[in-house]
């Protein structure tokens, strides 16, 4: 029996104004011209020295605290010395040794409960060059673009704590949400804004010395992840079993093949020289700068969703649905608190089925979105007490998102208020018993499918205008009555 | 036209704000006598005559600016307030600090046709003074020597003497100093490459405390050593220079925000206070004899000016050479891997990407070079790393905290700067250690990041220069600077000058 043992590195760029150690502009490196946010410091011009951009720092330390960590109060920046064309100037400055924080952990659940991850370190760095490599036709070459040389990088590091894909995408799909609600980094993998690689390794069940790792690059989406962590877990277990040997490599995640493939073989532990950087004084982090941070932070997906359940009675699914984002968190909470008579469940369920469907079909984001919290507030109000019924409701939300316009505009103006006036619907019951005696008697006489019938005259009757429990009750009390 | 290079920097600001010349003719004087002398000399290794005459021009016109908006100029004869003492004063810079769109070599093949995109603080600073820039002087390659023999574009001379080096490795900017080319030059110092060139060509050198001056736009070396620092003829001229450029730069994370107090030289101020601490460590055997003397006799000159002379001791001196040869390489290491071909300087033919790195830099770094590459490389090796890098760091603590425990008892240490005078071109051949020897003075000061400062002392039986250096607390260049100018109104051993 094999047991995998999988550890997580996540590299989350800081959307800060301006690069780890100068001034550029922190720009989209998949939409900028190349080489246009690049100066002497970043394009490593002989000369040229580091600073450390403070908003970094500040952005670093709030997900170091957001995931509990023990922050450094005197972290050093170091050389990490490679030559490498990405890399202008010989050598990455990040932190090594010393690292920003430590000891963190992050509480997921998973299909087999609540897990806790421990996070080994967080520590700031700085991204490198992008290159292109060109040539299909005619001489191959390599286009350098430093654009993205410089831009600052957080690396989150877990302890191997993790034994299964799902694990994997749970804990990754968490962070994000965090990096995201702390606003320093937008998520997006595609993009490789957020990058995250697994290293997996399998040993017996029983055994503590570690396997032989595996890493994972160029898992763009959390369903590569999964299936990614899911397909080295299979081959490496296949291989052990031909009594075959895993070898130390980095792989990468072939998309349309779903499969991993060679891309550096590992002969030892490389050499990187490491040493502290002697341009960058160490990093001390004033202890009531931090707690002015801690102190700001947002509250949090999980203590959220707690929230969410005790506050609005909501169930794990719906809280954790409604809290992974922040946007949408503060949307349904604004969505509440406009729709006091409606229940947060039923304003929950708006949202995460209508409202997402929507979004999803039209593929925009709730930001974007033309239906303001307020909005879907009164199209609930409307619904809750019994104005329309659900299936117009569904089809007024269309028309709001698509327009713009408001729910009682629309119900207006497409005659759609139900009768929910107790009087006219019970004239309305009254008049379908007098005319149909006959269905009465039946009635009494034990065939009770009858009242759907009479029900149905009813609805008829009020052109399908009526609101239907109303409509319901009363003929249950009117035929009680009668009985009588 | 001449006698304009004669003066001193102070008397040349003095005579420009007067009006008896203007900064043009200066800075045609200066260019003149390069052209002449620069054939034998060799102290350029790029002169800008255009840039420095528009520079000229443009300082000329904030001059005749000031003498129409200031009161008589009777008042400012020495001095007129900061800012105003290098308005239009030429200077030459070494060729490790950048200037935009100038060509900067670091006196090596691997920057032969490196057009600076921008410009150093330092040399900013000064050119926000209104200095007229010359040219870019002549150093070993990467800073990497005493003698700028390891220069990719050849040795500069000696002004005292032609077949000897004027040091290094700023002996481009010493050579054209002593030999009156430019009043003033800014050099570096990582391991005493300002004080040993100043020693040898009789001039006054100083190597501010570390984190002074901003290193942003000098070509590193050793990151944690290298200072910018100013070759002058006088104490006073280099005090106009220094604090001209001293101070905070928010580009260099590593300066310190100390006010830089404007150093006013005073010229009868006593050295009644001035205790000075003389390391025993500092007179070895083997040293020249003529040195020794001379570095003693100027101390009995202090204490007849009336200072207080003790004997201390820097019980780790000795150490401070093997230490520097781990250090300094290791971060040379680091720092030198941007020169890979790919973004600037020239690259050599390769077939795939190994083989640019590898020829670019086999053929186009010096010897000495890759020596300290290779060094560096190995002291950080995974397994070498705490015996040789951390250790020489343990080491530098000691050297650091040697200094901290006299400059408690004394104010100033003052100790020779070379065992020997300036040493024939050649000498050391392919004797790197014999070379490395010659540093041994200097090293300390820039492992410890304090303050020191050359100035000549006396000349030995061939008639070359000797000098004596200063050494003080952090951030007191000020006191260095006020010591050496009382010695030399007192003396005239910095008025001489070799005959070029
Ligand atoms: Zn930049």
């Amino acid at each position: 029996m094999l047991e995998p043992i999988i550890g997580l590195e996540v590299h989350a760029e800081l959307e800060t104004q301006s690069k780890m150690f100068c001034a550029c502009p922190v720009v989209d490196t998949t939409q900028a011209e190349p080489n246009t946010a690049v100066c002497p410091v970043c394009a490593g011009m002989p000369g040229a020295l580091p600073v450390v951009n403070r908003r970094a720092v500040e952005y670093g330390l709030r997900v170091a605290l957001a995931l509990g960590c023990e922050i450094n109060l005197a972290s050093i920046f170091a050389r990490k010395n490679y030559f490498y064309p990405d890399l202008p100037k010989g050598y990455q400055i990040s932190q090594y040794e010393q690292p920003l924080a430590r000891n963190g952990r992050l509480v997921i659940s998973t299909s087999q409960g609540e897990r806790v991850i421990r996070i080994r370190l967080v520590h700031l760095e700085e991204d490198t060059g992008k290159l292109t490599h060109v040539g299909q036709a005619g001489p191959a070459y390599t286009l350098v673009d430093l654009n993205r040389a410089g831009i600052p990088l957080l690396e989150i590091v877990t302890e191997p704590d993790f034994r299964t894909g799902e694990e994997v995408r749970g804990y990754a799909q968490s962070l994000r949400s965090i990096l995201r609600y702390l606003g320093v980094n937008s998520g997006d993998l595609q993009k490789g804004v957020l990058r995250i690689e697994p290293n997996v390794s399998l040993r017996p069940a029983g055994q503590t010395a570690l396997g032989v790792k595996v890493e994972i690059k160029n898992l763009n989406s959390f369903r590569a992840l999964e299936r990614g962590v899911a397909y080295e877990i299979q081959r490496q277990s296949d291989l052990l079993q031909r009594g075959e040997r895993v070898r130390q490599e980095t792989v990468g995640w072939d998309e349309a093949r779903e499969v991993t493939f060679t891309q550096r073989v590992k002969e030892g532990d490389e050499d990187y020289h490491y040493f502290p950087d002697p341009d960058l004084p160490p990093l001390v982090i004033e202890a009531a700068w931090a707690e002015e941070i801690r102190a700001a932070l947002p509250e949090l997906p999980a203590a959220k969703s707690l929230r969410f359940r005790e506050q609005y009675g909501l169930n794990d699914y719906d809280a954790g649905l409604l809290t992974a984002e922040r946007e949408v968190a503060d949307y349904f909470e604004q969505a509440v608190a406009a729709a006091p008579e409606a229940a947060p469940k039923m304003v929950a369920n708006w949202i995460t089925g209508e409202l997402f469907g929507l979004l999803n079909q039209a593929g925009t984001s709730l930001r974007e979105c033309r239906v303001p919290p307020s909005a879907l507030a009164s199209l609930v109000g409307l619904v809750s007490r019994g104005e329309i019924n659900q299936n117009s409701a569904k089809s007024v939300l269309g028309e709001m998102f698509t327009t713009g316009q408001s729910a009682e505009s629309i119900v207006a103006s497409r005659g759609l208020r139900q009768v929910s006036d107790t009087a006219a619907i019970a004239a309305l019951v009254q008049k379908a018993l007098a005319e149909n005696p006959a269905q009465v008697a039946a009635y009494f006489g034990g065939k009770e499918a009858v009242a759907q019938w009479l029900f149905g005259q009813v609805m008829r009757a009020a052109k399908g205008q009526a609101n239907p429990q109303v409509v319901r009750a009363e003929l249950t009390r009117q035929l009680a009555e009668r009985k009588d | 036209m001449t006698a304009l290079t004669t003066l001193s920097l102070a008397q040349t600001a003095a005579a420009l704000r007067r009006g008896d010349f203007s900064s043009r003719e200066l800075t045609q004087a200066c260019l003149a006598r390069i052209a002449r002398l620069e054939p034998a000399l060799h102290a350029f290794i790029t002169v800008t005559p255009e840039l420095a005459l528009a520079q000229a021009d443009a300082a000329d016109h904030r001059l005749a600016e000031w003498r129409r908006l200031s009161p008589p100029f009777s008042s400012f004869a020495n001095g007129g307030g900061p800012g105003w003492g290098l308005l239009g004063i030429p200077i030459a810079v070494k060729d490790v600090l950048c200037l935009k769109d100038v060509r900067c070599t670091a006196g090596s093949r691997i920057l032969e046709n490196f057009i600076a995109p921008y410009t150093a603080t330092a040399v900013e600073r000064l050119l926000a003074a209104g200095v007229v820039i010359l040219g870019k002087t002549n150093t070993d390659e990467f800073a990497m020597g005493s003698s700028t023999e390891n220069s990719a574009y050849g040795v500069t001379h000696n002004p005292w003497d032609m077949s000897r080096v004027p040091g290094g490795s700023s002996g481009g900017s010493a050579a054209a100093v002593a030999a009156r080319l430019a009043p003033a030059a800014l050099g570096t110092d990582t391991g005493g490459s300002v004080r040993q060139p100043a020693a040898f060509c009789g001039l006054t050198g100083l190597k501010p405390t570390y984190g002074r001056v901003s290193r942003y736009g000098l070509i590193a070396y050793g990151s944690s050593l290298d200072c910018v620092g100013a070759l002058a003829r006088s104490a006073e001229d280099a005090a106009i220079v220094f604090t001209s450029m001293a101070g905070r730069d928010p580009q260099d994370a590593t300066t310190l925000d100390v006010p830089v107090e404007t150093i006013t030289i005073r010229d009868s101020t006593p050295l009644a206070d001035l205790r000075v601490g003389i390391p025993q460590e500092y007179f070895v055997a083997g040293m020249q004899p003529e040195v020794e003397s001379a570095v003693r006799a100027a101390i009995q000159t202090l204490e007849a000016l009336g200072a207080v002379v003790e004997p201390i001791s820097l019980p780790h001196t000795q150490d401070a050479l093997p230490v520097y040869y781990i250090i300094a390489p290791a971060e040379a290491s680091a720092n030198l891997a941007r020169f890979d071909g790919l973004r600037y300087g020239p690259r050599q033919p390769a077939d795939g990407l190994w083989d640019v790195f590898r020829n670019t830099r086999g053929e186009r770094f010096g010897a000495e070079v890759k020596r300290r590459i290779m060094l560096g490389t190995y002291a950080l090796s995974t397994g070498y790393y705490d015996a040789w890098y951390g250790q020489a760091q343990r080491v530098r603590a000691l050297i650091r905290q040697d200094f901290e425990q006299a400059l408690a008892r004394v104010d100033v240490i003052a100790a020779p700067v070379t065992p020997t005078t300036a040493f024939s071109i050649g000498a050391h051949g392919d004797d790197p250690l014999a070379m490395y020897l010659e540093d041994i003075f200097t090293l300390p000061a820039n492992l410890a990041g304090v303050p020191a400062l050359a100035f000549p002392v006396g000349f030995d039986s061939r008639g070359l220069p000797v000098g004596m250096q200063l050494m003080g607390p952090h951030f007191r260049e000020d006191m260095l600077l006020q010591a050496a100018h009382v010695f030399q109104q007192a003396t005239e051993w910095h008025k001489s000058s070799p005959m070029v």
